[in-house]
């Protein structure tokens, strides 16, 4: 056999052996098994929340705005944004300690990577896991806002994927992150309070990022959850906006995501594998 | 006979972090069925071995054939083949014990079906079966380490590799553990263990390498190494701290040699109790004295001029 010929042969073994595509769906499958732990209580908080919110917001302060907000009602207006909120923040209850302590306190990405899975594996494992997640409590959050009149057309039911897409960008960008802190100093909360509680009062969330002065308004406009909101309004009760833009919040949720992701899965690799 | 293809050969093996060498020309083989220890102090380079073996941490130099494969090119199809027990607990405690096994042989790839047999089997030889509806935070430290010596047999594997397998755990949860270990080996797998304990590493271990400073001091049975570097006694004498170092030179005489440690003195000889009559001949009147078999604590300190645990 000529050099060639083993050196093809190699690779034909070496292809049989290949880790499988598919095998992320263990490390999903992993945190489904978790998730009976707390199912019942995610299951409640996940009914309980919008409830509340859309009580407190969209009937008692809504009732202060008896004109409603960009000719629709305070409530209409308001809840496209808080259930891209409520996707926003299941992937942040996701993606920050949970990583720090996978890696530190309670290592199990330690204890996958001793198996055939991959970086790659564990990150679109939970990813996909979050995603789940997210579709489960945008579902339920869209029946309450259905039950409190909250929407005008059917294409509303397109809120609950762009409500996913948010979580997953600012998601995947939190858990690059939070996967490389070595040493707990603190920095999760720092991020909660320096950007997280600011883009989630100035993303257009209350109220229409126009009604801010024009040098804080850019903060709407990096932010993803405005994008997502924007986006949602549009969807629920056909907000008026020209069509780039429209084309803009998908093609920047998009990007975010393929950027955390990619960070996410980089970060996992390198620190496994020192 | 021919010599069966070995499962692991290292050549010149080295791994460099930043600025240290934390494993440093290494080479060494395993046979299928054998039990290959690395034994060493903290900080000898054990773990860091270990880590390249387990197809985990990639190699700074040298050549490292695992089953035929290359750890750099094939990691995970390398790892589907090994059982790994880490120096740190990596039980998922989110999960309850059976669970534990079965959701990491998931990680393999496994049927579901087949592993909620296989779990039961493994749960009956680690002792947990009335353990197995728990939380693993119930679970004592030597549980615990059934319980990951009970995963990491889930995927059937032709390597198992433990890191410190008995470390921090009581005398008796150790000898359960020997106990499970000595019978793996009976049924062929390939064991290969790093361990700073003496008794461990002559118990498990036919074959073994002595490693200080990322580098290989001596590579042996454990008997072997014992006739090589020390003598077949060992008498410790002690003659209270301030004494010990002035004591020295008239036993020097008499055994076959000497180490000094600030509180006890080691005289190697074939003969302890010879030795202890002839020193009392002599007028020296030792505060205590010992005399024992040599161990592997005395090829270490021997090879290396230090003990085995500071």
């Amino acid at each position: 056999m000529s050099r060639a010929d083993t050196s093809k042969a190699v690779k034909a073994d070496r292809a049989d052996r290949a880790p499988s595509p598919w095998q992320f769906w263990f490390v999903t499958e992993r945190k489904i098994r978790a998730l009976r732990g707390y199912a019942s209580s995610a299951f409640i908080t996940s009914i309980a929340n919008p409830v509340v919110y859309l009580l407190a917001l969209g009937v008692g302060l809504g009732s202060l705005v008896p004109e409603g907000v960009q000719g629709v009602d305070y409530l209409m207006f308001v809840a496209p944004a808080l259930l891209a909120m409520s996707a926003v923040f299941v992937a942040n209850e996701e993606s920050t300690y949970q990583i720090l302590v996978g890696f530190r306190y309670r290592p199990i990405y330690i204890a996958m990577h001793q198996t055939p899975l991959r970086g790659v594996d564990i990150v679109v494992g939970h990813v996909t896991f979050v995603l789940l997640r997210m579709l489960a409590t945008a579902t339920i959050y869209f029946l309450v806002i259905i039950a409190f009149g909250g929407i005008s057309q059917g294409s509303a039911l397109w809120m609950v994927p762009i409500a996913a897409m948010t979580g997953m960008a600012i998601g995947s960008l939190i858990m690059a992150y939070a996967a490389t802190i070595t040493t707990d100093r603190g920095q999760l909360p720092m991020l909660y309070r320096l950007i997280f509680v600011p883009l989630f009062l100035f993303s257009g969330t209350f109220f229409p990022l126009e009604q801010l002065p024009i040098f804080l308004q850019p903060i709407g406009w990096i932010s993803p959850l405005w994008h997502g909101a924007q986006w949602g309004r549009v969807v629920s009760y056909g907000h008026v906006e020209p069509g780039w833009l429209t084309a803009v919040h998908g093609v920047y949720l998009a990007l975010l995501i393929v950027l955390g992701v990619t960070l996410a899965i980089r970060t996992f690799t390198k620190r496994l594998g020192r | 006979m021919t010599k069966p293809h070995p499962v692991i050969t290292a050549r010149e093996l080295t791994k460099v972090y930043d600025e240290t060498t934390a494993v440093d020309h290494i080479s060494f083989e395993v046979a299928p069925g054998e039990s290959f220890g690395l034994l060493g102090p903290n900080g000898a380079g054990k773990s860091t071995t270990m880590r390249m073996v387990g197809a985990v941490s990639g190699r700074t130099s040298g050549e490292l054939d695992i089953l035929g494969m290359d750890p750099n090119l094939e990691g995970p199809a390398i790892r589907a083949q090994l059982g790994v027990v880490p120096q740190q607990d990596n039980l998922d405690h989110e999960l309850l014990v059976r669970d534990n096994l079965i959701v990491y042989g998931r990680y393999f790839g496994l049927p579901t079906a087949w592993l909620t047999e296989r779990a039961e089997a493994l749960l009956d030889f680690a002792e947990l079966q009335d353990k197995a509806d728990q939380k693993v935070d119930s679970l004592s430290g030597g549980m615990k380490r059934r319980l990951t010596i009970a995963r990491s047999l889930i995927n059937d594997p032709k390597i198992l590799l433990l890191d410190e397998p008995t470390t921090g755990l009581d005398p008796q949860a150790r000898h359960v553990l020997w106990d499970r270990l000595f019978r793996l080996k009976e049924q062929g797998t390939t064991l290969v263990l790093t361990t700073h304990y003496m008794d461990e590493a002559e118990q498990l271990c036919d074959r073994l390498v002595v490693i200080d400073e990322g580098r290989i001091m001596a590579e042996d049975s454990p008997s072997a190494l014992i006739r090589q570097y020390s003598s077949k006694e060992v008498v410790e004498l002690r003659f209270g701290s301030d004494r010990n170092e002035q004591m020295a030179d008239s036993i020097r005489e008499a055994a076959q040699s000497l180490e000094v440690l600030p509180d006890r003195l080691l005289a190697y000889t074939d003969d302890g109790e010879g030795l202890l009559h002839h020193l009392k001949g002599q007028g020296v009147e030792p505060v205590t004295s010992l005399v024992r078999r040599s161990s592997l604590e005395d090829v270490f300190l021997t090879l290396t001029g230090r003990s085995l645990i500071e």
